[in-house]
């Protein structure tokens, strides 16, 4: 079963399909299921699908595209049964060495927690996070659920610098900025991995409904691996 | 290989096509020049294809000096333009020697003009587009605006002919006939304002703030005040979405803005009056109408009709 949906207008050029209003993974799973199928479909003048956490967007040229039978096709294919549950595919590991300079917001989210440090790191990996969506800066996922007890909200300011590879909290989502970009998320360690790499034969390491495992890793470790993946560059 | 030196670059002068479709999933923004109609037009003009990459031009404008033979046609905003102090008509072709220098001097209406060279800017194209992301660092000629001392390649001079007419690009006459007025079709997430927030929106007078760019503009006015929470749960935001924070005040989403955001969203500009805003800068007023998506099918027609004719003609 697909659950309730809703297909509306956003403008003149493009389309929305919202499922339940919530942060869900199943919810998630029918967006992501959506959007795939989408990309399988030969549909005139469709320029863009977007999933995000609870709705896919599709974009399209007006002067090619009927809106009318874009929207029945939406219709038929948003009813249909969800592929995958939640999340697609085997987790994909992401080292991280936490704390200390790497990670200057982890003893913040230790306080919020009344925990130390060591025990926030250890809940943070304990789960297999799923990637609600991709979004903010190119190759930025949105994943979650955080734990309760270290689901601090974000800064009251942001940072005008985030460093590439930053692993971060924003109450219970977690992420990680494959660029330097102003930032507002506590950033509680730091990925060796190169997240978004535009040279890349495969640019972007995450996609939407893909499950992802955070694995501590020591500062030794991270410069050695931060050096190897600079050099594949 | 041909290039345009530059030797002043302007206040913000940068690569732009139709923009980078296709990768929104993945958090790439569209970009793309902010008034289409004013840049088809240019193109259209030097015998280029409609996606082949011009410069925007933002206020205040270049002076760019050719290496090559080249036609070249500038569209959108009024500008007094010299070619090595010979007057330069708008939205006419006009032959430039190499050695030759292209001046921008005083704007006279508009915030937005575009530039194209025959052959078209042949910056390397980043997901299939020479669009540059300014905020992102992505496209266009190193992922920035240009400066002096920059080194454009334009590609090699097609054999094509060009209309010799000269035609004032839809957005711009529109602009020109004052007052800015922006239509645009109702949003679905009305439950979170109050009921009178659309009168507002479509009878007020807001202007656009100091800060606002191509990621989007800051609109100074009555406050549209979303009630209780004021953000969604994140979803795509296309261009033209105005969409409102809890202190009320609209912002009007741009070329450059980010693929999703968590905004209570009102309406979205119809896309044939997204060149009118794109003439918008800091400072100017402007104001809404809402409209059906019936009329913005119509508008953006008409607005093909005037374009079309002109690009057929380089087929």
């Amino acid at each position: 079963m697909s659950g309730p949906f809703s297909i509306v207008a956003v403008g003149d050029s493009a389309l929305v399909v919202r499922f339940d209003e919530r942060v869900d993974a199943l919810v998630n799973a029918h967006a992501v299921s959506l959007a795939g199928a989408l990309a399988s479909e030969v549909l005139d003048g469709v320029r863009d699908v977007v999933p995000a956490f609870c709705s896919v967007t599709v974009y399209f040229d007006p002067l090619r595209t009927d809106s009318r039978e874009l929207m029945d096709r939406l219709q038929q294919l948003a009813s249909g049964d969800v592929s995958a549950t939640p999340p697609t595919g085997a987790p994909i590991d992401v080292p991280v060495c936490y704390g200390g300079e790497l990670g200057p917001d982890l003893q913040a989210v230790a306080t919020f927690a009344g925990l130390p440090e060591q025990k926030v790191v250890q809940i943070h990996a304990a789960v297999t996070y799923r990637v609600f969506m991709i979004g903010f800066t190119p190759g930025f996922p949105y994943m979650g659920i955080v734990d309760d007890r270290i689901a601090m909200p974000r800064r009251q300011s942001p940072r005008t610098r985030v460093p590439a590879g930053s692993v971060a909290i924003a109450g219970m989502q977690t992420g990680i900025y494959p660029s330097e970009s102003p930032g507002g998320w506590q950033l509680i360690g730091r990925t060796p991995l190169t997240v978004f790499d535009p040279g890349r034969e495969e640019p972007f390491l995450l996609r939407a409904g893909d499950g992802v495992r955070f694995a501590p890793i020591d500062r030794t470790t991270f410069e050695v691996m931060a050096t190897a993946s600079e050099s594949r560059r | 290989m041909a290039l345009i030196f530059v030797e002043r670059p302007g206040l913000q002068t940068t690569v732009q096509d139709l923009g980078r479709w296709g990768f929104q999933a993945f958090g790439v923004s569209v970009s793309g020049a902010m008034d289409c109609g004013a840049h088809r037009l240019a193109n259209a003009l030097v015998g280029n294809a409609r996606g082949a990459a011009s410069l925007e031009v933002t206020l205040v404008g270049p002076s760019l000096l050719f290496d090559d033979d080249r036609v070249v046609a500038v569209a959108g905003a009024e500008f007094d333009i010299t070619v090595d102090r010979q007057s330069l008509p708008m939205n006419a072709p006009v032959v430039v020697r190499a050695g030759d220098r292209v001046t921008f001097g005083r704007r006279r209406s508009g915030a937005r003009a575009y530039l194209a060279v025959s052959g078209g800017v042949d910056t390397p194209p980043v997901f299939g587009s020479r669009s540059t992301h300014v905020p992102g660092r992505m496209g266009g000629f190193e992922g920035r605006p240009l400066a002096s001392g920059d080194r454009i390649p334009i590609g090699p001079r097609s054999a094509r002919s060009f209309p010799a007419r000269q035609k004032r690009s839809p957005a711009t006459a529109a602009f020109v006939e004052r007052p800015s007025r922006l239509r645009f079709v109702a949003g679905h997430h009305l439950g979170r304002f109050a009921p009178e927030s659309l009168a507002e929106l479509a009878g007020s007078q807001f202007v656009v703030a100091k800060d606002s760019n191509r990621m989007g503009y800051r609109l100074d006015g009555p406050a549209l005040g979303p009630r209780g929470g004021a953000d969604i749960i994140s979803e795509a935001t296309p261009i033209g979405l105005l969409q409102v924070p809890a202190s009320g005040q609209p912002i009007l989403l741009m070329a450059d803005r980010q693929t999703s955001g968590g905004y209570a969203q009102l309406g979205v500009v119809i896309t044939a009056d997204l060149g009118i805003a794109a003439q918008l800068a800091p400072g100017d007023t402007v104001s809404f109408g809402m409209c059906s998506q019936a009329d913005a099918l119509a508008a953006l027609i008409a607005e093909e009709r005037a374009l079309l004719p002109l690009e057929d003609e380089q087929s």
